[in-house]
């Protein structure tokens, strides 16, 4: 699988309050979680992001409550996948688990500026920044996580086989 | 090979001798959770793959504790959803208005977690069990759904740190203070992944209600669980709740990947500035920071303990004019006890007002927003922007006695700073 998309780029500590602030969570729908991605962090993230693109983002990405909200949010937004220096642990499960593929990649994280155009080799694990022209490995999942993402989610992989994984 | 006490109990729940750090297995829960924000979303995951059963009735918890009494309609929508859930599989721990609780504080006081459990919930202070010596660890929606499903869950195999306790704790320092010292000291990702044991004879110093408080906030350095070596203290408190105990010591030469010596006796009163639980400082050092408003309650700090202590310092005081003081008992039976023990009638007497256990607050939901450019001094756990309300609104995270103490100051205050002794 190959995405490509713009980065849009966050710094550290990137907290589930601000993807997706609590007092829109009175609801369930992704379409309209998406509406308020960002909102309390960058006001202009609703309006620039396009399908394909990119979060780039430092340590702890994620951090905070454990609202399967913010991934959902994210992944309705159109972003194709998150890059950063590395997750906090429960967003790292709940993104694997509802299939918004993720990489921990610091160099990439590091590099890698607001607009640039980006393009992901999942089954490589390569990064390629095309607009600075630089390209990074990423480390593969191990096997049990990629048989989650590849099955879309950790209940089709149930429904795909009843004895579970 | 030589385990932590985490290690332990998670080889225990997948039948294994020994299970070592970084290894992912499936592992058998006790204990299932979810609330009225994050349920919703696993039942219809749940409903949406077409399961139909689930693994034990018994062993799954819904506590409606969030939004509610719901604050809105759709709050309503949400809570409906999974009340015809818990009917429609039979539930025997469904937890609604009248009975409700903030749920980290409800399970262990209905004797549903217990020491030597693995238990999971879908909101991410369900570490707090770890006070009882149980695994517990905060999950997402989806792993909610899975494990109501099967009963299991998949982790990976945490390494820890180890924090030894000394000494004891001084007067007007509490759990609360620690956790904010450490969480200082180590960082908001100090331990991505890991565990946090607690373990050492300071312990002794330490409630049940400071260690909940502790263990509470491991999430907020980033780990994945905190764990607290179980004693007296802990068997004590589940046979009150008649729950049978399994102890797991973790081995004398087990790895930890740091050790940091907390002298417990050095402790002070100690705030979390916005917008970060690591950016602490004693309350001493703080300047004049006044204050709109007071939250005492929470998972973190909403136990009786918590709610005597503030009742100590705000006995035959006055909050000041300018500070609404809201103050929220955690749970239905923590509000009784303090209602017996006088402690609703001096909040109320000091100008306070009291609700019935919610969230409420602590996640900007209802009962206290704050708006554009106020300030709060709250017992909660997370200090984000935007969670209590406005992205321009500020939280500074305390102990229930330093909250009190502020209310009457109206400033960031400890209890000596107002005179308390
Ligand atoms: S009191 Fe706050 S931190 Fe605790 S469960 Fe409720 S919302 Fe979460």
């Amino acid at each position: 699988m190959k995405v490509h998309g713009k980065v849009i780029k966050y710094g550290d500590n990137i907290d589930t309050d601000v993807i997706i602030p609590a007092r829109y969570l009175n609801s369930t729908d992704e379409r309209e979680l998406a509406e308020h991605c960002m909102e309390d962090l960058d006001s202009s993230f609703t309006s620039v992001v396009r399908p394909g693109d990119i979060i780039v983002a430092g340590e702890n990405f994620g951090c905070g409550s454990s609202r399967e909200h913010a991934p959902m949010a994210i992944k309705a937004s159109g972003i194709s996948c998150v890059i950063a220096v590395d997750f906090a642990r429960i967003f790292f499960r709940n993104a694997i688990n509802i299939g918004l593929p993720i990489l921990e990649c610091a160099s990439a994280a590091r590099d890698c500026e607001n607009g640039d155009t980006v393009e992901i080799d999942f089954d490589a694990g390569t990064i390629t920044n095309i607009t600075k022209g630089l390209s990074w490995n990423t480390f593969p999942f191990p096997d049990f996580l990629q048989k989650i993402i590849r099955s879309g989610g950790l209940l089709q992989t149930l429904k795909n086989d009843s004895a579970g994984i | 090979m030589a385990m932590t006490m985490t290690q332990k109990i998670i080889a225990a729940h997948c039948g294994r001798d020994s299970v070592g750090p970084g290894e992912i297995v499936m592992a058998k829960t006790d204990l299932v959770l979810g609330n009225d924000i994050t349920a919703p979303l696993a039942i219809r995951e749940f409903e949406k793959y077409g399961f139909d059963k689930v693994f034990d009735r018994d062993k799954i918890a819904l506590v409606m504790d969030h939004f509610t009494p719901c604050k809105d309609i759709k709050a309503a929508a949400q809570c409906s959803e999974v009340r015809a859930f818990a009917g429609a599989y039979r539930i025997s721990n469904y937890f609604d208005v009248g009975e409700v609780g903030i749920e980290h504080a409800l399970l262990p006081e209905k004797g549903l977690v217990g020491s030597g459990d693995l238990v999971i919930g879908a909101d991410s202070h369900t570490c707090t069990y770890g006070a009882l010596g149980a695994f517990s660890t905060g999950v997402g929606s989806t792993d909610m759904a899975y494990a109501m499903a099967t009963g299991k869950v998949w982790l990976k195999v945490p390494s820890a740190i180890r924090f030894i306790l000394k000494n004891k704790l001084g007067k007007w320092v509490s759990g609360k203070d620690v956790i904010l010292h450490i969480i200082g000291l180590i960082g908001v990702s100090g331990a991505q992944y890991k565990s946090m044991e607690f373990s050492g004879d300071g312990l002794s110093c330490l409630s049940m209600d400071d260690r909940f408080c502790i263990a509470n906030m491991a999430i907020e350095a980033g780990a994945k669980n905190g764990v607290f070596a179980v004693d007296d203290k802990t068997t004590e408190y589940e046979k009150l709740k008649r729950k049978r105990s399994v102890i797991y010591t973790a081995d004398p030469d087990a790895e930890y990947e740091r050790t940091f010596e907390i002298d417990l006796s050095l402790a002070r009163p100690t705030a979390a500035l916005p917008h970060s639980p690591g950016n602490t400082k004693p309350v001493d050092d703080c300047g004049d920071i006044p204050v709109d408003q007071v939250i005492i309650g929470s998972c973190t700090n909403g136990r009786l303990e918590d709610l005597a202590n503030a009742a100590m310092v705000l006995h035959g005081r006055r909050v000041n004019r300018n500070c609404r003081t809201i103050v929220i008992p955690a749970t239905q039976q923590i509000y009784l006890d303090a209602l017996k023990m006088g402690f609703i009638s001096t909040f109320i007497e000091a100008g306070c007002a009291v609700s019935t256990p919610t969230c409420g607050p602590c996640l900007g939901g209802h009962m206290g927003v704050l708006a554009r450019g106020e300030r709060a001094v709250s017992t909660t756990n997370r200090n984000f922007v935007g969670r209590m309300g406005h992205p321009e609104s500020e939280v500074y995270l305390v102990s229930p006695a330093v909250a009190a103490a502020t209310a009457v100051a109206g400033a960031l205050a400890t209890p000596e700073k107002i005179g308390v002794v």
